[in-house]
């Protein structure tokens, strides 16, 4: 669709052999290239295969972090004077409740001024003031203590040294899950068997195709008004683009102050106007029934006020796409138009409508995906509740809030294969290259 | 003076004019002084109404100045009337000069916009036409305070609630008025205490300093991959500047669970640093698309000569290609530096550690019972105005670069 200015440079290369100034070309590109390729595949590419990965795994937030020999050190009883002995007591735990640890054991440094007296741990060896003690395999919630008399000298008990000040080195390796070779589909299964599951799929359609219809019809309202020249007209195009440009923490919570049932402004004005009689909770309300002559229907409140939420702080976009295009179409069809007797409604419906169907089309899939994509805001306003759960707060439910990783990850992987199917069927049905 | 279908549509004009600066007016006055009314809606319809059927009544050329004083003062008589004396539903005497001035503020908006509407309309038959042009005039100028309203509105309520106090917002969730009594130090008291006792000072350093960073590494690898896309031929370079933008359309969601996991066993979780390596990777490829249409745009020969006068590649590009592209420079940058400072997932999952929170991160922790509204809504004032700041500085940039990366292909 570009025409490379470059195309002609090289017309007269061989096409199927590179000359040592193409391919000196093409190592420069690929040297130019290399450090956004490393970035992607790690952070981008890497992790979003790591996420199938990471869905069939038995894997949980707590076991992020490896089993390992605890070992916590002290000095029992007191040293009565230059030769006597006190006990220098191990204690070791394995930090984990369900896996062992093989290789286990530790080194430490005894203080200056303290010797060895007696046997020691059978365990334990030591060698001048290293100890070393080998504990091989051991168990889940292994726990034990391992005791060395030592005897002070003189010297010592002029200036003690607490023994903790040397730590001791740990060793030992124990199986890490997220590089073991152990699978389970259970993910999948649970995710796929709990009954909200396609409550969820339907929740997030719907969020979808409303907040992305949404956005794209109060854009392409926006863009008309300001479409004509008037007075203050770039004052109120900054305006309008203040809800996409502001974060979105700061959006959302003042939805949340703004639609409070208790305090909130508008329902203030709302019921000083007369139109409720009781408060609205704008967030926490799942449903109210409806009475459409004599059909009833629930109206969900919650889902409708994010969807709302969604349109609000989205339009500015689509609004400055739409209105960059509409300036761009040529004044002398309207003139031709206005000359034929054409209305101003025909006017927009065969003239500028016409003209806008690519940039929509375009804008449609860029927010029908992002608006698919999108957490934070209902992560923020409502927390998933009160049935505005999506797939992608699901995915946080279940990873952190629930701590299963491996089934956040299937949830995550759900995300990634409805993506994929929406993105091929736009790109299949999508009208060509407009825009 | 005929009566026809332009007398209806200038009464029906009228009436929806009366009615909407009504509600706008009021609620307006009520948010800014405080007193509290039921606005008389049905009044200001009539007295609408009453200035449509007014100017209508004359052709569009006899209609002096002198009809439009009358046409203000009959909007006043009928309003009163109606009301019986009592304009906003209120004893005149309540915060009198507030209420005298949206008084004023609603005749005058109300003959305004009627007679906006009815421009060049007689009061006779209207072809189809002319009846279309009243109802878009009408609908542009509905749209116009609709819009206003609704993007000015949540703002202002943020704005006007991190200065007030629980207390008095719970007593009348309505009254928005200032109490200048207290002084600069009383009103801006959320402010003091945010950045005294909720390290605010240390969120605002930490956002600037990711920020700020993202910026840079984004720039620095964008900038070779973008003119290599554009300007070189290789193997893959169709393919790569079509396509590097569906990198910007892997959900962010399922990209958290990995690098959680595999940051946590390096060590990289609770660090900007991490962030640092997260956000450029995330904006890198819109960069490089928005660059890359950009350095397409710049003519070859320029860089050719260049060449020919014994300038290597990196020569061409930072004494041609890079001064000439400042203005896409800039709003890639300052788009990309609003992705940063308003992330939000990332450092939410990521930062535990209250010495590096981000804006982002600290204003969510404010959002606890034991915290009053006030301060949540400073919090959300503190990290909206550095980037509408900047935005409204720039935004020519940031509009220009914003349709032109994203609309091309």
């Amino acid at each position: 669709m570009t025409v490379h200015p470059d195309k002609t440079a090289g017309a007269s290369a061989p096409p199927d052999r590179l000359g040592p100034m193409a391919r000196r070309e093409m190592g420069l590109a690929y040297t130019m290239l290399l450090p956004t390729f490393a970035i992607v595949l790690a952070i981008v590419l890497g992790p979003l295969l790591a996420n199938f990965w990471i869905s069939v795994k038995p894997i949980g937030l707590g076991d992020l972090r490896p089993a390992a020999l605890l070992v916590n050190e002290r000095l029992r009883g007191d040293f009565d004077g230059p030769g006597t002995t006190a006990t220098l007591e191990y204690r070791l735990r394995n930090s984990s409740q369900d896996k062992p640890i093989e290789g286990a054991g530790f080194t430490d440094t005894l203080p200056e001024g303290l010797t060895v007296a007696g046997d020691v741990d059978e365990r334990c060896t030591v060698n001048g003031a290293a100890l070393t003690c080998t504990l091989g395999e051991i168990e889940p919630r292994f726990r034990d203590s391992i005791r060395i008399e030592v005897a002070a000298d003189a010297a010592y008990l002029a200036d003690p040294v607490n023994p903790r000040d040397s730590d001791a080195a740990v060793t030992g390796t124990s199986d890490n899950v997220l590089t073991n070779l152990e699978f389970t589909w259970d993910n999948f299964s649970r995710i796929f068997s709990s009954s909200d599951f396609w409550t969820v799929l339907k929740t997030t359609l719907y969020y979808t195709v409303f907040g992305t219809a949404g956005a794209l019809v109060t854009g392409l309202f926006a863009a008309q008004l300001l479409n004509t020249a008037f007075k203050g007209r770039s004052i109120l195009r900054g305006l309008f683009l203040f809800p996409y440009v502001a974060p979105v923490i700061a959006v959302a919570f003042t939805w949340i102050v703004l639609l409070d049932p208790f305090s909130g402004t508008l329902n203030s004005i709302l019921r000083q106007m007369g139109v409720i009689d009781a408060p609205i909770n704008f967030f926490g309300q799942r449903a109210v029934p409806l009475n459409f002559f004599g059909l009833t229907i629930e109206f969900p409140v919650a889902l409708t006020t994010v969807i709302v939420f969604e349109a609000w702080r989205y339009f500015p976009l689509s609004f400055l796409f739409i209105l960059a295009r509409m300036q761009s179409i040529s004044s002398e069809m309207y003139e031709a138009a206005e000359i034929d007797g054409a209305t101003p409604l025909q006017q927009f419906w065969y003239i500028s409508l016409p003209q806008l169907v690519g940039i929509l089309a375009v804008l449609f899939l860029l927010r029908f995906i992002w608006t698919f994509n999108k957490f934070d805001d209902i992560f923020l306003l409502t927390g998933g509740a009160a049935g505005t759960r999506t797939l992608t707060v699901n995915v946080y439910e279940q990873a952190f809030a629930i701590s299963n990783l491996g089934a956040g990850a299937a949830v995550a992987v759900v995300v990634f294969a409805v993506l994929l199917a929406f993105s091929l069927i736009f790109f299949k049905y999508s009208p060509q290259d407009e825009g | 003076m005929r009566i026809g279908t332009g007398f209806i549509a200038g009464i029906i004009t009228g009436a929806i004019w009366g009615l909407v600066w009504m509600v706008v007016v009021s609620v307006t006055f009520m948010l800014v002084s405080g007193a509290i009314t039921r606005p008389p809606v049905g009044a200001a319809m009539l007295a609408g109404a009453a200035a449509g059927a007014m100017a209508t009544a004359f052709d569009p050329d006899r209609r002096t100045p002198g009809l439009q004083i009358g046409t203000l003062a009959v909007i006043a008589i009928v309003l009163a009337a109606a009301t019986f004396g009592l304009p906003l539903g209120l004893p005149l005497a309540v915060a009198a000069i507030y209420q005298a001035i949206a008084i004023a503020a609603i005749i005058a908006l109300i003959w305004a916009a009627t007679r906006a509407c009815m421009h060049g309309i007689s009061g006779g038959r209207l072809t189809r036409y002319q009846l279309e042009i009243v109802f878009i005039r009408l609908m542009k100028g509905l749209g116009l305070v609709f819009f206003t309203v609704l993007v000015a509105l949540p703002f202002y309520v943020m704005v006007m609630t991190s200065l007030k106090s629980q207390q008095s917002l719970l007593a009348n969730p309505l009254d928005f008025s200032l109490d200048f009594s207290q002084g600069a130090q009383g009103l801006f008291r959320s402010y003091v205490e945010l950045f005294a006792d909720y390290h605010f000072g240390t969120f605002l350093a930490n956002s600037t300093i990711v920020s700020v960073a993202t910026v840079i590494i984004t720039l620095l690898f964008a900038v070779p991959g973008a003119y290599a896309v554009a300007r070189l031929r290789f193997p893959g370079q169709a393919f790569l500047s079509q396509s590097i933008l569906l990198i910007y359309m892997v959900p962010a969601i399922v990209l958290v669970i990995p690098l959680y996991a595999v940051f946590s066993q390096l060590g990289l979780r609770d660090t900007l640093t991490g962030l640092m390596i997260v956000y450029p990777a995330t904006t890198i490829p819109v960069a490089l698309y928005m660059l890359q249409g950009y350095f397409r745009g710049i003519p070859s020969e320029l860089e050719e000569a260049g060449l020919m006068d014994g300038l290597t590649r990196v020569g061409v590009i930072s004494k041609i290609t890079l001064p000439l592209s400042l203005p896409a420079l800039a709003s890639v940058a300052l788009y990309v530096f609003m992705i940063a400072w308003n992330e939000f997932l990332f450092a939410f999952m990521f930062l535990d550690n209250i010495d590096i929170f981000t804006l982002s991160r600290g204003v969510v922790s404010l959002n606890s019972s034991e915290v009053p509204r006030q301060h949540l809504m400073a919090g959300a004032v503190v990290a909206t105005i550095p980037v509408l700041v900047i935005f409204l500085w720039f935004e020519r940039f940031l509009v220009s670069g914003l349709t032109a990366g994203s609309v091309k292909g």
